[in-house]
């Protein structure tokens, strides 16, 4: 006897939890399993919908001028502009701390490199960071910190012209930390506003945190940080030093772990929770049975196979980073329904000799017909009842295009929808 | 003597900076100068073997007596450079067991100590060797850093007087009246490049003698003195394993032939190699097969080695030399003995000597025959003492426990930077400032960057080979922007420095992952990719190049002018 519901998700990360979100919103009977952690804790957590075509034009001001213009079997070709404005919509109104939904143009977010980049929906930590802002900005790293380096960030901004004087400081983080304290430790001290011993006496974090920076403020109306102001009270965290520095405060996204993309995972895990579907973690989905449709897929649990039924299947197991695409030596392959990924039968074939070059590999993946559903190399369709969205679908380069987001959130609310409408 | 003779050597590599080191302590004014980085041509680009000499104790006996004397003396005077972990010839059943009788008969004529051992012995100091290896020669193989190497003869080489210039291509020789009378050299730095000591621009080194120490190169320098000198590069491939399938050296005990060692090396196994002619040092063909093959042949010696993940692959080329009446059809006939060219005698050029063939175990064995050479060229007198005097940060190596008792270095991340800093640890780890981690997979801390970064320059790549960092699993991914950022500020470098270096490193890294683009590396160099494209923009970096309309972006939703906190989550 199989666990049954209308609509089975696989996969955790931004394209799951949409789908998922999509379907159970549409009143299907949904449950999403994932397997480990989701790559969101690798993302910066911001939302890219387009920020250069192919060709490498860019940054573009308006993505959805430019989608009508992309290749024919890119993903937004396949769902079309509007709906990825019903994605975006979807997304709005279960994250309601991501701003940009006020205009259709990209924000230039800056990043912890200092390069800025192109984004549809930021939190709204970063908000107060967008380059296009012109008030003069202050940014702070810390010593012990080296995934940031606010001088040179802020110098990396400046030759990239933005149009306000910013610059660096680095500070010692209040109290004692360890050299190489994780990021969730500056993040929950910092929640808790905990007592830290500074200067023989102990004395509130925040606080403390604020004197310091003030010692370096010299009239800017704005301070970026490293992406560690808090978890679970971040919009606290934030306020405070605000207050303390009568000046607007932002987060700068920085690479993993990532704490806006553990917050975004939490936001969307809570909207599926709101939105009545079950969610299961930490188990993977390792095989299939069924011929012509799915009847059922194998969840591998200590060892042990627990069957699940469900109607209809999303695949959203992500790309090869997520390792919904595999690879050997000698050929790529999606590992679960072994849908058909298209490649170059020479591996050399795959990426160009430039680190930035052309390359094959991050275009990876399945392609679809219009309803999302696999299709096998001749065009025909893999199972008339699985639908693929976010990284594990081919024929985009998300990090090229900066698109990322944008695709996992269309594809997988298109394919969440449609999912939920063949069960009626 | 009116004044010093002022000798000029050409070639970065171990022998190079053997032979700078070596004259430089005998009181010789030597300039060394490299066209990249130290250790950039062949000595970056082998396997790490130290060899005990067991390779070549059937086919090139000399050779093999040479290498065990000299392994000797490394473990010696460059401790923190050698693991000690021994290797071991394993036999399989359908390798013939005349040779391993002659193996183990010539390894007895060269004086290199052996024990055989049973295949259960063997496995039991390898467990992941394959259940049907018979039996093995334990020899006294090592491995060692030959950029730790190079480093610390070109340190001990600047510290008895030399100037070392990386990045610095000779152009041409100064002949004059049928003599080599110095060097023209174009430094690759200045405006817009990265600073290496030397502003760019031409220089004339004017020297009393010239020695070439360019290995596979050595024909092109030759060139520009009108001397032939026939060297035969042959390419051979390295593929770098992301962990340690071995703890030993294990080499297969068969006469000549690609893919029979695998070398444990820090944290990673090498495995190599193939032995192809090629006409050109620089540009040879990279190919797939030779990748493949290290992977399924050497399986068959270490099985797990069929689906373990490989990390990067890279080829070096050896600098084969042999005197022109012998003509050997195949590279792997070629003797691995080193020769030294005295183009006075040789070819009525005086003013040059060049130092071809050998390996890096003899590096400087031949480095000491050079600089003999030179000092009976000169008529001074003056004994060799490299032999006998540590290198630095091996002057005393048996202290290391007590760095790390000082330091309260228990953690795998401080005992492994004790260990490649050798004696020098209080100096590079004794800091008042907070001491991160930069390279997670390699456990390299600010510390050592900064001091990599003090010796080197702006490179990152130099940065990378004194201290390991970027060469681990993630290969850069998550450490080639610290690492840049280590550069700026305290470092000394403005921003865009930093970036063109951080750039480079990454192209570099991105250079050996290609040939292991499949499985595991496949979906971390995506990740890779993903980090420092979307993450960081690092592909479209406004900065470097293309004006962007600022106002036409969005500016902020109205609620960001007017509360900072920005209540909403």
């Amino acid at each position: 006897m199989a666990i049954d519901s209308d609509v089975l998700v696989i996969g955790g990360g931004l394209a799951g939890l949409t789908s998922a979100l999509a379907a159970a919103r549409a009143g299907a009977d949904t449950r999403l399993v994932s397997y480990k952690q989701s790559t969101l804790r690798h993302a910066s957590g911001l939302v890219d919908v387009l920020g250069y075509t192919p060709d490498g034009d860019g940054p573009l001001v308006d993505p959805f001028d430019a989608i009508p213009d992309l290749p024919e079997a890119h993903p937004y070709r396949t769902v079309g502009t509007e709906m990825v404005r019903e994605a975006l919509a979807l997304f709005d109104d279960a994250v309601p701390h991501y701003r940009g939904s006020h205009t259709d143009a990209n924000a230039l977010v800056p990043t912890h490199g200092g390069t800025v980049k192109p984004t549809a929906r930021y939190p709204v930590g970063a908000s107060a960071g967008v380059a296009s802002d012109d008030r003069d900005a202050l940014l702070v790293g810390f010593e012990a910190l080296a995934d940031f380096d606010a001088p040179q960030a802020a110098a990396h901004l400046d030759a990239a012209g933005v149009p306000f004087d910013v610059r660096g400081a680095t500070i010692r983080f209040p109290g004692d930390l360890r050299a190489d304290a994780k990021i969730t430790r500056y993040a929950k001290l910092l929640d808790a506003d905990s007592r830290v011993p500074v200067d023989g006496r102990d004395q509130s974090v925040r606080a403390a945190l604020a004197e310091r920076v003030r010692a370096e403020l010299d009239g800017e109306e704005r301070v970026g940080f490293p992406a560690i102001l808090g978890d679970d009270d971040a919009a606290g965290v934030r306020e405070a030093l605000a207050d303390a520095l009568g000046a607007a405060v932002f987060e700068v996204p920085m690479g993993p772990p990532s704490l806006p993309g553990l917050r975004l995972e939490d936001a969307l895990f809570d909207a599926l929770d709101s939105a009545g579907a079950s969610i299961e973690t930490g188990n993977p989905v390792v095989d299939y049975d069924g011929g012509d449709r799915i009847e059922r897929v194998s969840v591998e649990k200590n060892g042990a196979r627990i069957p699940y039924a469900a109607d209809q299947y999303v695949l959203a197991t992500g790309g090869l980073v997520g390792k919904g695409v595999e690879s050997d030596r000698d050929a790529v392959y999606e590992p679960i329904f072994d849908c058909h990924v298209a490649h170059a039968g020479d591996r050399y074939d795959w990426f160009e000799d430039d680190a930035f070059g052309d390359h094959a590999f991050p275009q990876f993946g399945v392609a679809t017909d219009d309803s999302l559903r696999p299709e096998e190399a001749d065009g025909s369709t893999e199972f008339p009842n699985l639908r693929a969205a976010g990284s594990v679908l081919g024929g985009y380069d998300f990090a090229a295009e900066k698109s990322g987001g944008g695709v996992s959130l269309a594809t997988g609310y298109a394919a969440g929808r449609a999912a939920a409408e063949e069960t009626r | 003597m009116a004044s010093v003779p002022h000798i000029a050597v050409v070639g970065g590599g171990s022998t190079g900076a053997g032979v700078a080191r070596d004259l430089a302590m005998r009181g010789f004014d030597v300039t060394l100068v490299e066209q990249g980085n130290l250790t950039h041509g062949t000595t970056g680009r082998m396997h790490g073997l130290l060899h005990s000499g067991g390779r070549y104790a059937v086919a090139d006996q000399a050779s093999a007596r040479e290498c065990i004397e000299e392994n000797r003396v490394l473990r010696d005077i460059a401790s923190h450079c050698v693991e000690e972990t021994g290797g071991l010839f394993v036999k399989r059943p359908e390798d013939s067991e005349e040779y391993f009788q002659e193996k183990l008969r010539g390894c007895e004529a060269c004086d290199i100590p052996v024990d055989v051992v049973s295949g259960a012995e063997a496995r039991e100091m390898e467990p992941h060797l394959a259940p049907d290896v018979e039996k093995a020669i334990a020899v006294p193989d090592a491995a060692i850093d030959p950029f730790r190497l190079v480093v610390a003869n070109a340190a001990s080489a600047q510290e008895h007087g030399a100037r070392v210039e990386t990045h610095s291509t000779v152009t041409d020789l100064l002949v004059e009246d049928g003599e080599v009378v110095g060097l023209e050299v174009e430094h690759d730095s200045g405006p817009g490049k990265h600073v290496h000591g030397k502003e760019g621009g031409t220089e004339e080194i004017r020297a009393d003698h010239v020695v070439n120490a360019t290995g596979a190169w050595a024909g092109r320098i030759g060139d520009m003195a009108g001397v032939d000198v026939a060297v035969r590069p042959s390419k051979g491939v390295m593929t770098v394993m992301n962990v340690r399938q071995v703890d030993t050296v294990v080499n297969r005990c068969r006469p000549k032939g690609d893919a029979d060692i695998v070398v444990p090396h820090e944290t990673t196994a090498i495995l190599g190699t193939t032995d192809v002619e090629v006409d050109d040092p620089e540009d040879y063909p990279e190919e797939q097969w030779e990748v493949d093959e290290m992977i399924d042949t050497l399986s068959e010696l270490v099985p797990m080695l069929a689906e373990a993940r490989t990390v990067r692959s890279f080829w070096g080329v050896r600098p084969l030399y042999e005197p022109p009446d012998v003509a050997s059809d195949d590279p792997t006939d070629i003797t691995r003995d080193f020769f030294l060219l005295d183009h006075a005698d040789r070819d009525d050029v005086p003013g040059l000597t060049t130092v071809v063939g050998g390996k890096l175990t003899t590096y400087r064995m031949m480095a000491e025959s050079v600089a003999d050479h030179v000092c009976e060229r000169f008529g001074v007198d003056a004994d060799c003492r490299t032999a006998d005097v540590p290198l630095p940060g091996s002057e005393e190596f048996s202290v290391l426990r007590d760095y790390m008792d000082e330091f309260g270095l228990r953690s795998p991340v401080g005992r492994r930077s004790v260990e490649r800093l050798g004696s020098r640890a209080d100096d590079v780890l004794d800091t008042d400032e907070p001491n991160p981690v930069v390279c997670e997979c390699e456990g390299v801390t600010r510390a050592e960057i900064r001091d990599a970064v003090e010796q080197s320059g702006s490179d990152l790549n130099a940065v990378r080979i004194r201290t390991r960092a970027s060469m681990g699993n993630c290969q850069g991914g998550f450490c080639a922007h610290r690492m840049a950022s280590e550069l700026h500020g305290d470092g000394g470098y403005d921003e865009p420095t930093a970036r063109r270096a951080l750039d480079d490193l990454l192209q570099e890294r991105w250079k050996g992952q290609r040939h292991a683009l499949w499985g595991e590396q496949l979906s971390q160099a995506m990740l890779n990719y993903a980090l420092h494209a979307t993450t960081q923009n690092r592909d479209a970096d406004p900065a470097d190049g293309g004006d962007v309309d600022f106002t036409a972006f969005d500016s902020g939703p109205d609620a960001a002018r007017t509360d900072g906190g920005n209540r909403g989550d």
